[in-house]
């Protein structure tokens, strides 16, 4: 792939159902993986695995998205799209994880979050938000990548990590193309405008500084699995060490607090304060400058 | 009253999609939902609120501090801060910096989000308050960034911090730097909460989306509006994509107050005292600091406001 490879032919990309999902990743990286089940409140959402097992000799918690490789076992994971049982399931994990210590890795890989009725009904705003609160205070080192899709709420419900990676051919936006087109194009077929203008490629958010790194696909994800996978297993274990250093030398409030300024600082913003005196804004231009 | 006594409107203006009032010839108003003509200075002093059926009109956030704060009190934080259009958006040739201009003009507000300090009954609190007419109250670069000095300067004021929103959620035009807003006002309240300084958060209608799913959904207290339809997902796109057919009252406060998602639902009218309660208790319990020199106490919070 190049850089220059339009944003439209990147969300088909990440969509394929060929493409390895989170548990190829997890069962290729992880040695004695134990998938454990359940929120313990409602339900066990299939649209989210989680469990337990040992990357490169540490123990770790690990989840992500799951979505199916047709459309049976699509019908049965939802499509990717969990309802809050998924989150609470995810944050039950992450409570685990920080009560014995281990390191989280997280398999992004999402549509969005569940719109449904039961959804709404147990609370899929809450559930969403509860784990982004715990996320940033979760006192333990934590990895995410974007696997495939990043789609909105219900991907950023467990990717508020330490470090985030996306696959080259990976996306992770605000809402899908199709949705955007159909809000502000008013007509769904303007998805491939709408993807380029939505600026959702690893791409563009390294240059955001968003992500903090892209694994390179030199074949597309499907046509050279276990090489992307490995190739993701060495990122994760480079970004990981580097994290687990600064707890460890530095102490878990620094990796914190590092956290914190990570997220702190994303926006684009300037302060007009001064030249407005209250008038209302001049004309901006486009700066494309974002932190500023 | 016999129905002959009862004049039907002759004003012609209608607008069915604007959920305001609409104002026949300034001295009276139509309520949009029962669409029964208020006398428009019962409609202001009732907080826009129609005496007849209830209904809680939307209020700007300006008519929003000034409905809930002690008169004069409030003073406006970070009035400069707009987004600098990180991605150059523009859709169908439609540029977002001329949108934002024209909104600007015509709401007279530069973000979706006003922020600052006031006092409630003679408590002071910290108060971010969305602004509707402001591209839905989305939540954009601007708007995170002055939600979170807002919390951070409540964190050193210590300070409670309260929230009034309605939202149609994370702005599009800024794509993930919106999305990450979600994220970074939530790690915010994370730090308001280790320093043990309340969060209570306001829903109005209609809130939906990044803004139910971040900041709004994570607080210490939530109460909510008569009526205001609050979710995360709209349910014209639940209907869409499920096909499953809504019950009645679907995503009303009323509806999550039932299913335990809300502490409360509280008439407009009845808001400032709701609070004052809470950050008398909030006051005395966790900010050692005295209370102030008049105390409204009531049995406001015993029952929800029907």
């Amino acid at each position: 792939m190049t850089a220059t490879t339009p944003a439209w032919e990147r969300v088909q990309l990440a969509r394929k159902p060929e493409r390895p999902h989170s548990l190829d990743y997890i069962n290729a990286l992880i040695s004695g993986f134990v998938e454990l089940h359940g929120d313990r409140r409602f339900g066990d959402d299939p649209a989210v695995v989680t469990g337990i097992g040992a990357f490169n000799g540490r123990t770790v918690m690990v989840l992500g998205h799951q979505k199916g490789s047709n459309t049976r076992e699509n019908l049965d994971r939802n499509f990717g799209m969990p309802g809050p049982d998924g989150y609470r399931k995810a944050l039950r994990i992450f409570k685990h994880a920080e009560k014995f210590d281990f390191p989280i890795i997280c398999f992004i890989d999402t549509p969005g979050a569940d719109p449904g009725l039961g959804s709404e009904e147990r609370g899929q705003a809450t559930a969403i938000a509860e784990n982004l609160l715990a996320l940033a205070s979760l006192r333990v080192p934590s990895v995410g990548v974007v696997i495939g899709e990043g789609g909105s709420g219900g991907a950023l419900a467990i990717s508020v990590t330490d470090r985030l990676l996306m696959l080259e051919n990976s996306v992770y936006a605000v809402a899908s193309p199709e949705a955007c087109a159909a809000i502000l194009w008013k007509d769904s077929s303007a998805a491939p405008e709408a993807a380029e203008a939505l600026k959702l490629t690893a791409q563009d958010l390294l240059e955001f500084e968003i992500i903090d790194e892209i694994v390179p696909e030199l074949e597309p994800a499907h046509e050279a699995m276990d090489q992307t996978i490995q190739r993701t297993g060495d990122v994760i274990e480079r970004h990981l060490a580097e994290i687990e250093a600064i707890a460890s030398d530095q102490g878990i409030d620094n990796l914190l607090e590092v956290r914190y300024q990570k997220y702190r600082n994303i926006g684009a913003w300037v302060d007009k304060q001064e030249e407005m005196l209250g008038e209302l804004p001049t004309p901006m231009t486009a700066s494309g400058n974002p932190g500023s | 009253m016999p129905d002959f006594f009862r004049r039907k409107p002759t004003f012609n203006r209608e607008n069915a999609d604007n959920d305001g009032p609409v104002v026949p010839d300034g001295l009276w108003v139509k309520c949009a939902k029962c669409k029964d003509l208020v006398y428009s200075k019962d409609f202001e002093r009732w907080f826009r609120v129609c005496p007849k059926c209830d209904h809680h009109a939307r209020l700007t956030a300006k008519q929003r501090v000034e409905y809930l704060l002690d008169s004069g009190s409030f003073e406006e934080w970070d009035r400069g801060i707009v987004t600098s259009d990180p991605l150059n958006f523009s859709a169908n040739g439609d540029r977002y910096s001329d949108k934002l201009r024209q909104t600007a003009e015509k709401s007279g507000q530069r973000e979706s989000l006003i922020t600052g300090k006031g006092r409630i009954r003679g408590y002071d609190a910290v108060i971010a308050a969305t602004e509707f007419g402001f591209l839905g109250a989305s939540m954009g670069s601007a708007f995170g960034e002055k939600f979170v000095r807002a919390v951070e300067q409540a964190i050193e004021l210590r300070l409670p911090f309260i929230s009034v929103s309605n939202s149609g959620g994370a702005r599009m035009h800024e794509s993930t730097f919106s999305l990450m807003q979600m994220a970074k006002t939530t790690a915010a309240l994370s730090r308001l909460g280790e320093h043990k300084l309340p969060h209570i958060s306001i829903l109005t209608d209609p809130c939906y989306g990044g803004v139910t799913a971040s900041y709004a959904m994570v607080a210490d207290i939530i109460m909510a509006e008569p009526g205001a339809m609050i979710g995360f997902a709209g349910p014209r796109v639940i209907e869409q994509i499920t096909r499953q057919k809504l019950p009645d009252g679907f995503q009303t406060a009323e509806f999550l107050l039932e299913h335990g998602m809300i502490d409360k639902v509280c008439r407009r009218s009845e808001l400032a005292e709701a609070l004052s309660l809470l950050l008398l208790h909030y006051t005395d319990a966790t900010m050692g600091r005295r209370q102030p020199d008049y105390v409204y106490v009531s049995n406001g919070l015993g029952e929800d406001g029907s």
